[in-house]
Parts: structure tokens; sequence; C-alpha cells
């Protein structure tokens, strides 16, 4: 498929967009449809497509395993984490009205929230690449 | 109206296309054009979120991932080994009818359960009338988020959420344990 200029043009054009995109939808959670997962997905889709069009080797040099196996767990910590600084702020596991050092509670609140959807997005999407990595690649290659 | 009854007739033709092809090549591609149709049916029901899920996961990464599985194994589905001769043939031809008798009843079990449910988007439906009015009213105010889908599984679900991502971490270990070749 490496051969193909129309799709590696294409593709090399797209990319950065929908990355963009997937940016979006992690961010924009909170005022519209997405969030998290489908922000983690779409990031996700975007490294599989470029290791679709360019090659598996081409894409564990953009997206190495010590990347992706670092960031499976991070996301994961991530959401765990703002559980328990809520715990510091004498709130309960995951209450984010109560996060440390910010007055306000909604604010609060939603910067709890605008947190774990990153940290969901970070999982998803890491997950993501190393699912399509470990069963694309072959142990001869 | 017309066009969520083409949808799910073309929903249904995919479904049965994907089960029949003996290509398996074939059956991801129609499974991702399923996916598509389910998230445009989504669409229309104003469930965007799950819409959006639907096209990303489904019509997506899953494809991919399907086709990267495939990269392992045969594009082709084996044809099944012809069955012994049986001892009493009438018993046989029988008990291969069971199967879809059970089918048969089961789906004539669901339809009749169908008949009680409430009409869809039925405001006086119990499903909307039990937690629903008091996320619509209320999440806005004590969590501060405009959508509430999103309000429900980051707060007030907030533990499910954290377990949701916990499940997607173990299954990409479970994978890297299974598959991964090389420990470099």
């Amino acid at each position: 498929m490496t051969e193909q200029v129309i799709i590696r043009t294409v593709s090399r054009l797209m990319i950065p967009f929908i990355q963009l995109f997937a940016l979006y939808v992690i961010a924009h959670g909170e005022l519209g449809p997405g969030g998290g997962f489908q922000g983690g997905v779409i990031l996700g889709a975007s490294f599989v497509l470029h290791a679709l069009v360019f090659g598996i080797k081409a894409g564990r040099e953009r997206i190495s395993r010590r990347v992706s196996d670092f960031f499976s767990p991070a996301g994961v910590f991530i959401y765990a984490a703002i559980g328990l600084l809520c715990l510091l702020g004498g709130g309960l596991y995951l209450e984010y009205d109560r996060l440390p050092l910010i007055d306000n509670e909604i604010t609060a609140s939603q910067l709890g929230i605008y947190g774990i959807e990153i940290g969901v997005g970070i999982t998803v999407a890491a997950i993501m690449v190393t699912l399509f990595f470990e069963t694309a690649e072959r142990g001869d290659d | 109206m017309i066009i969520d009854f083409v949808l799910l007739l073309l929903v249904v033709v995919c479904g049965l296309a994907a089960v029949l092809y003996k290509n398996i090549l074939n059956s991801i591609m129609i499974l991702g054009a399923y996916s598509l149709l389910m998230a445009i049916l989504w669409t229309r029901y104003n469930s965007v979120d799950v819409a959006f899920t639907e096209a990303a996961v489904g019509a997506g990464i899953t494809t991919v991932l399907l086709l990267a599985a495939l990269s392992r194994t045969l594009v082709e589905e084996e044809e099944p080994a012809a069955p012994k001769k049986a001892l009493f043939p009438v018993i046989a031809s029988i008990s291969r009818l069971i199967p879809l008798g059970v089918v048969l009843l089961t789906g004539a079990v669901l339809v009749y359960g169908t008949l009680d449910m409430p009409n869809f988007g039925d405001p006086s439906a119990p499903a909307n009338l039990h937690v629903a009015p008091y996320y619509i009213e209320k999440s806005h105010p004590e969590t501060g988020v405009i959508n509430f889908v999103t309000a429900i599984l980051a707060s007030y679900r907030g533990y499910d959420t954290l377990g949701e991502v916990t499940v997607i971490f173990t299954a990409g270990i479970c994978v890297i344990i299974l598959l991964r070749r090389r420990w470099s």
C-alpha cells in the first residue's frame, strides 16, 4: 500500500486535522456530543491511519512502544489521582466540587470533569494504538 | 419517517450479508457499513453521543482492528466438515431443527415483550420519569456542565467511568501479554 500516491498525500494532509479534531472532541465534551472516549478513539485512529498508509515500522517511529506503554496507564493514573485530590480537599472520592485550592464549587467541578476526560482520552488513545500495533506487528518483520 | 424504515432495512441486510459471506474480508467491510448505518439511526433518534461513539468505534477502529486480526489468519472461511452418517437419520434431522425452534421461540417472546413497551420518546414512560427529570434540571447547576450526558458519565457516574477506563486499560495489557513477541 505504501506506493499509492493519492492515499499517501491525502492522509498526510488529513492526519493533522484528524488529531486536531480529536483534541477538540476531548475538550468539547462539556458543551456538545463527544468526550474523552470518543476523542481518544479518534486520536488513536489517526496513528493507526498513519501506520496503515506508511507502514507499521514508520508508524512505530512516530509513536514508539515506550510512548504508548507510558501513556496507557498515565490516563488511568490521572483519573484516579483527581479522585484522590478530592479526598485531600475534604470531599468524597471523585467529588469534584471539593478539589483543593479552587474556591468556586462549579469551577472546581468543571475542572475535575475536564481532567478526567483528558485522562480517559489519553488511556483510550494509547490503548487503541497498542491494540492495533500488537495485533498487526508480526514477530518476523 | 420512511428513511427510518429504509435505514432499518439496510441494517438488517448488512447484518445478514455479514453472516452469509464466506470471505471474512467482505464481512468486515459490511460490518463497518452496518455501524455507520447504526450511527445514522442513532442520530435520527437524537442520541448524538451514542452515534458519535458508534461511528468512531464501530465503523472506524473496530474495522481496522478486525483487519489487523485477519492478517494473522485466513481470509476464506473453511467449509464445515461433512456430517457423519447418523445411526438414526430421522432423529438426526429432527435434532437439527431444534436450534431453529429455539431461535423462533425466543424471537416470538421478545416480540411479545415489545407489545407492552411505551411508544418511542413517550414522556410518561417509566424510563423518563425516574431520574431523567432530575438530571435534566439539576445537572447544569450542580456540575457546571451543559451536556448532561457528559455530566452523568463524568460526575454522577464517575466510579463507573473510572471502572470502564480500567477495563480498557486491562484489555490493552492483556493484548500486550498475549501478542507481544519481542520484549526489546
